[in-house]
């Protein structure tokens, strides 16, 4: 009975066990991502992405047509140009980081809005862009693989300067200037990891799993290495939950395994272990020597 | 002075507002391209024809532009499909401000079920395509009655064009022995098609483009194609390729090629007109199925 409905489907259908690999895969990438994303308050960069990248992929279109590696590099270097702007402008004026990649954003699609309508046809790009996750052929399932691989060697280099500039830039720009190289390498790797995963998960996917798992994690634990551990777990949790979920239920996938980690995200307001609701209401008792 | 007036003159012609022009040619709308392929074949050159979607265009999450308000602004007759299709259409026409008579293909066709609400794609049926051209011909006689004549001569020669057609379909398939007349394609448009030829298509979507799969219906049609043992798996012009190949890949159906349904190509595609569109899928479906 379990057995049916837990595992079964992953040992009948192939298509369940790469679209959990590839859940898994995400979720290590993007999970340590959205964590850095929280701390520095630009949870909402995910979404933005998600239309800066059009411009590029709309030229791509031109280019070479339906064409998803054209359409894909595109976005890739589209997301790479708003994502440095807004990096720089935020950096260099009084402009703070989320107004700046909002404006930058907003100039962006609709610059890839006026870019497809030139062409005369009215595809939408997005739609085309965005995959599915139960339609992991291989090179998809490779793009994902290699984008959690070098997120996690990339974040393992950045790691000490991003986390100081993160807490406390002023900080960092006294005694070093790598904090700069780490901001722009940090949203380097979150356009990689946003544009890759549009193309192979689809938007709510790629967003939901970076960002949902973070502010879960932010209920468990205070410090750094536990709140990405526990993001990186829950993300996994909720992409194989949601899966089963939406193989059981006809939930489509996507929205299933957001519905699940915004699940244990509200479970994890109420009871969690960090300022959560209820211990809140009810603090333990101090330990006494 | 000189000058100004070559240039409103220029303006006025590139327009389209010389009176001559305007006598000459009626200004049709037709909301996608198939339809305007019909309006082509039965106006010729009596009518200026635009389409609001136009080639590989998606007609199901159209947005329209403000050119396409002033197209309907400018035209004498707006051409339909109907069958809750163009679902974008009623608040365009008021913006619009439209004053042209409006035409629906589909009236006399008696709508197939999908889900709760009519399945709109009924050009999938030859048959049907030929009600859809005489609703045309009515109504592009009512507007411009000098001209009936012609275009009930232009009517005729096209409806005899899709009469053999539709022969055509029928003897291509009964090629194909019974059994094995089952096809999965990525989006279920071909209910006409199916209801009429006796060819058996199952979808992984539903009726709109814009449905997403759930895990359960992949895994579906995945046991079904398994357990029927059906040959072969098409690829739809709009919709997630990828997903098809997924499909293909854990059954071993064959995937075909693709199969045209909601929008013509450009000149250069494989189906610049509705005609070429139904031979080449149905070139398509035959070569996939035989063996």
């Amino acid at each position: 009975m379990i057995y049916d409905a837990l595992i079964a489907p992953f040992i009948e259908f192939e298509f369940m066990r790469r679209a959990l690999a590839a859940v898994v895969a995400l979720s290590l990438g993007a999970a340590p991502i959205g964590v850095f994303l929280m701390l520095r308050r630009m949870s909402l960069v995910g979404d933005a992405m998600a239309h800066a990248i059009l411009p590029g992929a709309a030229v791509g279109f031109l280019l070479s047509g339906l064409n998803l590696f054209a359409m894909t590099a595109g976005g890739l270097i589209a997301g790479f140009a708003v994502a440095l702007l807004a990096g720089l402008v935020a950096r260099t004026t009084d402009l703070k980081e989320d107004a700046s990649l909002a404006t930058f954003y907003l100039a962006s699609l609709a610059l890839g809005v006026t870019i497809v309508s030139v062409k005369g046809t009215n595809i939408d790009l997005l739609h085309v862009l965005f995959g599915n996750i139960l339609a992991m052929d291989d090179q998809t399932l490779l793009v994902v693989a290699f984008n959690a691989t070098l997120t996690l060697i990339v974040l393992a280099v950045i790691y000490r300067p991003l986390v100081i500039e993160s807490v406390d830039p002023l900080f960092l720009r006294t005694v070093s200037r790598a904090g700069a190289l780490a901001h722009l390498t940090f949203l380097a790797l979150v356009v990689v990891n946003l544009v890759n995963g549009f193309q192979a998960l689809g938007t709510l996917l790629a967003v939901g799993l970076m960002i949902l798992p973070a502010g879960t994690a932010r209920f468990w634990s205070r410090e750094l290495t536990g709140m990405i551990s526990i993001a990186v777990a829950s993300a996994i949790i909720s992409g194989y939950a949601g899966l089963v979920l939406s193989f059981q239920t006809r939930i489509p996938s996507g929205p299933a395994i957001i519905l699940v980690s915004a699940g244990l995200y509200v479970v994890s307001i109420l009871f969690g272990n960090v300022r959560g609701v209820v211990r809140q209401l009810f603090p333990a008792p101090h330990l006494e020597a | 002075m000189q000058a100004w007036r070559g240039l409103l003159v220029a303006l006025a012609v590139s327009l389209g507002v010389s009176p001559a022009h305007a006598q000459t040619r009626l200004n049709v709308v037709a909301s996608f391209s198939i339809l305007g392929d019909f309006v082509k074949n039965v106006g010729g050159d009596r009518v200026a024809v635009t389409t609001l979607v136009g080639p590989d265009g998606d007609v199901h999450v159209y947005t329209p532009t403000p050119a396409d308000v002033r197209k309907i602004a400018d035209a004498k007759l707006l051409v339909i499909n109907g069958f809750g299709l163009e679902g974008w259409l009623p608040r365009l026409l008021q913006a619009a401000g439209n004053r042209a008579s409006i035409v629906t293909v589909t009236s006399g066709i008696t709508p197939l079920k999908a889900g709760s609400d009519a399945d709109p794609h009924a050009w999938q049926s030859v048959a049907n395509a030929g009600k859809y051209v005489a609703n045309i011909r009515d109504a592009l006689i009512a507007a411009d009655p000098p001209d009936a004549d012609f275009f009930r001569q232009n009517a005729q020669a096209y409806l005899a064009k899709l009469d053999a057609l539709d022969g055509e379909v029928r003897q291509a398939l009964s090629r194909i022995p019974e059994g094995h007349r089952r096809v999965i394609s990525t989006h279920d448009a071909f209910g006409y098609f199916v209801a009429r030829y006796g060819i058996q298509f199952i979808a992984p979507v539903g009726v709109s483009t814009e449905a997403e799969p759930s895990a359960r219906d992949i895994a579906k049609i995945i046991a079904q194609v398994k357990a029927e043992r059906i040959p072969a798996v098409f690829l739809e012009r709009i919709g997630d390729p990828r997903l098809m190949q997924r499909i293909s890949a854990e059954t071993g159906a064959r995937i075909g090629g693709t199969l045209y349904s909601d929008a013509l190509t450009g000149e250069k595609g494989d189906a610049p007109t509705y005609i070429d569109m139904v031979r080449h899928n149905i070139t398509t479906l035959t070569s996939a199925l035989a063996n």
